[in-house]
């Protein structure tokens, strides 16, 4: 004769969420003060033009299924293709990285920042200045998986919980 | 003179506690859940986010009260008030220390019995008011879940009231000289549950089971109303726990029968009464929400019996012996444990798989 259902397993559940409530740190990152890395590879949604290799040959714009990238060129002082006007509609962009992928020369990279919101729609046009890789425009390596060993390494809750299991201890007043 | 006076500014001091205490309860389930949860909970508004609850109530009180065009226009006016006052009511005769209460009832426990049902009327007013076949089922779930877990629950407190002699708050208190979650652990357990039935807490907290029924009984409730019943379901578990403290774990009277004056015993009242909703809190954090035929189930075949036996072995130990010695506690905790699995041969929760 077997003894079960008695609350056994309810005293069990109730110990061991307890235990986790005690000894757990939280899980969860508060958002704007703790920003996590992302992915490395990630197809953040912005893109980032490099000047010094484009050539402006405007395969980019002819692989963008959507028609978003806008390239006038003229003939520069040695005889070369200067970009006029290079101009990518965020906007309308689906972020499928056929541009980056289609750009012989390793001018087009992804971006990896996604706080991109704005308040206008014509501001998600942007042109060769705001293309440029800047403080807060990074490439990412997707597709260039040599670009990784400068990026810091995507954090994982896992890691974070193995971590805090025993060093740190927010929860219960912590703000 | 004097007295209505006397009463007019007690009712106003329980009404302003009462208020400021759900808002305490409420900050701290919703910090405490989310410690369960291992997330830091609300955070933003005040110092650890202990201004959330105020900034909810502005935010639910200046939003439109909208009333369902085919719902029953007074009923559903009526239902929020009818589901807090009794909830509030409960408060007159809670005695946070000697001689601290608003009316000192002799059949105290039996109005406190008598009037916290009265709530879900209102539950069935809003359900029937609403129009909604999602109130309404919500509604009827509740009447179905209240009528069956008073019986157990009005049996364990029949227990407490045959120890102490007594069916007055102070009185209990006052003949209580061992607690009587000690003496009577099972009665506990079942008290426990049937209230936390009474008050939708989680494991029954089927009518307003949100991945069947929207949001139950207040589904078409907004603003000041809604307010109202949350406010109302705050109030009724701080009541509980008031009447918990009192019925088994000694009121306000410090361990080794050391009775102080207004500070200490107060402030240790509270402590117990808080004690009871974080053992609420935790409850609700680990076991999900019963089917409706386990919970109709649990109270008619589980609770029931066992509340019949609990209540019986406490009649003949107060027969036999009236001083309740100290060894009772060892006879009681083991009377309990052997009922319990005794009794989980027999009982099985419905049909399907519930392991307990």
């Amino acid at each position: 004769m077997r003894f079960d259902h008695y609350g056994k397993g309810i005293a069990k559940g109730m110990a061991l969420t307890l235990k986790h409530a005690l000894t757990r740190s939280n899980i969860t990152v508060r958002y704007p003060e703790e920003k996590l890395h992302n992915s490395r590879r990630i197809r953040g949604p912005e893109l980032v033009w490099d000047p010094e290799r484009c050539t402006v040959c405007a395969t980019c714009a002819k692989a963008c299924p959507q028609g978003n990238i806008t390239i006038v060129s003229s003939i520069g002082p040695d005889n070369k293709y200067v970009p006029e006007r290079f101009e990518i509609d965020h906007g309308r962009c689906m972020f499928d990285g056929l541009c980056v992928e289609a750009c012989p020369f390793e001018a087009l990279h992804m971006g990896r920042e996604y706080e991109r919101g704005t308040y206008r729609r014509g501001s998600l046009v942007e042109n060769k200045e705001q293309l440029e890789a800047s403080d807060v425009r990074h490439p990412s390596a997707y597709f260039r998986p040599e670009f990784e060993a400068e990026i810091p390494e995507q954090t994982l809750l896992v890691n974070r919980q193995i971590r805090g299991t025993k060093t740190r201890r927010r929860g219960w007043l912590s703000p | 003179m004097m007295d209505w006076l006397h009463w007019a500014i007690f009712t106003g001091i329980i009404l302003v506690f009462v208020l400021v205490m759900v808002m305490v309860l409420i900050m701290i389930e919703r910090r405490g859940i989310a410690r369960f949860q291992l997330r830091p909970g609300p955070n933003r508004v005040g110092p650890f986010g202990a201004l959330q609850p105020v900034a909810d109530a502005i935010k639910v009180l200046t939003k439109e009260d909208i009333i369902p065009s085919a719902g029953d226009k007074w009923v559903h006016w009526m239902a929020p008030v009818i589901v807090f006052v009794p909830a509030f009511m409960i408060f007159a005769v809670v005695p946070f220390q000697k001689g601290a209460i608003l009316a000192d009832l002799n059949i105290g426990i039996l109005y406190i019995i008598a009037i916290s049902s009265v709530g879900v009327v209102g539950v069935f007013m809003a359900g029937w008011g609403s129009n909604n076949k999602y109130s309404l089922i919500g509604a009827m779930r509740a009447v179905a879940q209240m009528v069956s877990y008073e019986i157990p629950l009005v049996l364990s407190i029949v227990g407490v009231v045959l120890a102490a002699g007594a069916l007055s708050m102070t009185t209990i208190v006052e003949n209580q000289s061992i607690p009587y979650i000690l003496l009577q652990p099972l009665g506990f357990l079942i008290f426990f549950l049937g209230s936390s039935a009474e008050l939708n807490r989680t494991p029954f907290d089927l009518l307003e089971a949100e991945s069947e029924i929207v949001a139950g009984y207040h589904t078409e409730y907004s603003g000041m109303k809604f307010a109202l019943f949350y406010l109302g379901e705050y109030a009724h578990a701080l009541a509980v726990a008031a009447v918990t403290t009192v019925l088994f774990l000694g009121g306000w009277k410090l361990p080794w029968g050391i009775i102080s004056d207004f500070p200490v015993a107060f402030i240790w009242f509270m402590a117990k009464m808080v004690a009871v909703f974080l053992l609420f809190l935790w409850v609700r954090a680990t076991i999900p929400r019963l089917r409706v035929d386990q919970v109709m189930a649990f109270a008619w075949k589980g609770l029931f019996p066992l509340a019949l036996a609990n209540m019986f072995i406490i009649a003949v130990e107060v027969l036999i012996w009236p001083n309740t010695p100290w060894p009772l506690i060892l006879v009681n905790f083991a009377a309990a444990g052997v009922l319990i699995v005794i009794w989980s041969r027999f009982f099985h929760t419905g049909g399907g798989r519930v392991e307990v």
